[in-house]
């Protein structure tokens, strides 16, 4: 079991939480068990079965795309975070 | 009891003494000698021996270990004449420092011989008065408030984070604030941004922000750029020769534009962003760690990215996180500390947490790369809309 962390721009997709508990092995895994009970969330991280360009997804403070991206193993209590740009200096 | 002459004859049968000409001959040693002044103030103001640290014996015992934590770093102390030295290296000594030697003869034989002297900017007594807390701290001093008062910060944007993060670097006494920003103060900014007041309502901000920083500080001079940075603006903007640019900007267009434009001038960016209750804070330093397009090489598509006039923000959050641009600011200017190059902070206040994630420059980078694509300024409206690229 690994916590995701939501970001404010997408938390009208899971029901307005800020962290929801999530399965898998893989950030895969843990993205295809986030779209199945939210199935809204695929078209925000996911474009052609790929991590968008615009979303990052870090786990144990590393950016996945700097290790293997989706395939990247995600370990039992392991915290990830999605975070996309945000441009507002407002 | 012993009188003076007796006293000082017997502390310099104690210390060590050295000649002026061996002294000079210690000056850029490799063993890294430090030359300490004990003298007053003023003395120290007239010229001191080039590389010298400053510390009034009144205030010895109470400093120098923050200014020297090394206790066997060579030293040799000096004051006008090497009597009120005699006394600082004997205290020293007993202070634990291993080699201190007594310049005999003083500054006065030091300038006779025609050696070499630094004659320092002094800071005027108000400057003393105003900037006295950060003269106490060993990491800022007399030499770090100069350079404050030397350096030249840009900022984009007199809103949320431009607000806090220009009051405090005028008030840390930053000489030349830059300050582009096209809009007006308008009622609903002055929730959060608290640079500017309700008797502003319809001035421009970059005005607005001029009379609050200049009568924050006096030693400040406000740079005003009343108009929206584009590719046609920036290189002429940018040719004033800043320091450093905070960029609390409020769009992505913007933002690309900032990144792609600093990279090339080299100028370090101490960037900030807002939504609701979330913050994210970093910098991004060409030459020294990634850029923004390292860590965001797209923008998300508008509909994800709702600006705060859409999804509103908590008016405390961009005080937060304009405060830490500007001690990012501080620290770039003053040489100390660890930058925020390649880590990137996320402070969420509604759960008062605060999580640092890694920032790697990204070699294929079409910016600042190895061997980059984009080399001149892009449409970047165009480039922000457009749907994003697989």
């Amino acid at each position: 079991m690994a916590t995701v962390r939501i970001p404010p721009t997408l938390r009208a997709e899971v029901g307005g939480v800020r962290e929801l508990d999530a399965h898998g092995r893989t950030v895969a895994d843990v993205i295809e068990n986030l779209v199945a009970r939210f199935p809204a969330l695929e078209a925000q991280l996911l474009q052609h079965g790929e991590l968008a360009d615009f979303v990052n997804v870090y786990v144990r403070g590393e950016d996945v795309r700097t290790h293997d991206g989706l395939d990247t193993e995600v370990r039992d209590g392991d915290q990830l975070i999605l975070l996309p740009a945000m441009a507002g200096g407002c | 009891m012993a009188t003076y002459r007796e006293l000082l004859a017997q502390v310099r049968g104690e210390i060590d003494e050295i000649s002026t000409i061996e002294a000079h001959e210690r000056l850029d040693a490799p063993d890294g000698t430090l030359f300490v002044d004990v003298r007053e103030p003023d003395e120290w103001d007239e010229g001191h021996i080039p590389g010298a640290i400053y510390t009034g014996r009144g205030r010895l015992e109470q400093r120098v270990e923050g200014l020297v934590p090394d206790k066997s770093r060579p030293l040799v102390v000096y004051c006008s004449a090497g009597s009120r030295s005699a006394f600082a290296a004997k205290t020293l000594e007993e202070l634990g420092y291993l080699n201190v030697a007594n310049l005999a003869g003083g500054f006065s034989d030091w300038k006779r011989n025609g050696f070499e002297v630094t004659i320092p900017r002094a800071l005027s007594p108000d400057q003393r008065t105003r900037y006295s807390r950060h003269l106490l701290i060993p990491e800022v001093g007399e030499e770090g408030q100069q350079r404050l008062l030397d350096a030249r910060v840009l900022l984009v944007g007199a809103g949320g984070l431009g607000s806090p993060a220009s009051l405090y670097l005028a008030a840390a006494g930053v000489g030349t604030l830059g300050i582009v920003d096209a809009d007006v103060v308008d009622e609903s900014n002055l929730q959060r941004q608290i640079v500017h007041s309700t008797d502003r309502l319809g001035e421009p901000k970059v005005a607005s922000a001029k009379r609050t920083l200049e009568a924050l500080n006096p030693d400040v001079k406000v740079v005003p750029f009343e108009e929206r940075l584009t590719s046609e603006n920036v290189d002429r903007i940018l040719a004033d020769g800043w320091d450093v640019i905070v960029d609390g900007a409020d769009n992505f267009p913007t933002r690309y534009l900032v990144n792609d434009a600093s990279v090339w001038s080299g100028i370090p960016v101490v960037h900030g962003s807002i939504f609701r209750f979330e913050g994210q804070v970093t910098v991004f330093h060409p030459g020294v760690g990634p850029c923004y397009r390292c860590l965001f090489p797209q923008p998300p598509p508008p509909e994800l990215a709702p600006s705060c006039a859409e999804g509103g923000v908590l008016g405390v959050l961009p005080g937060i996180i304009g405060s830490i641009q500007a001690n990012e600011a501080l620290k770039l200017i003053l040489q100390r500390g660890d930058s925020l190059a390649g880590r990137l902070l996320l402070f969420d206040a509604l759960g008062t947490t605060l999580d640092e994630v890694t920032v790697r420059r990204n070699p294929e980078c079409p910016v600042c790369g190895d061997h980059p694509s984009i080399t001149d300024y892009v449409d970047y409206v165009e480039f922000c809309n457009s749907p994003v690229r697989l």
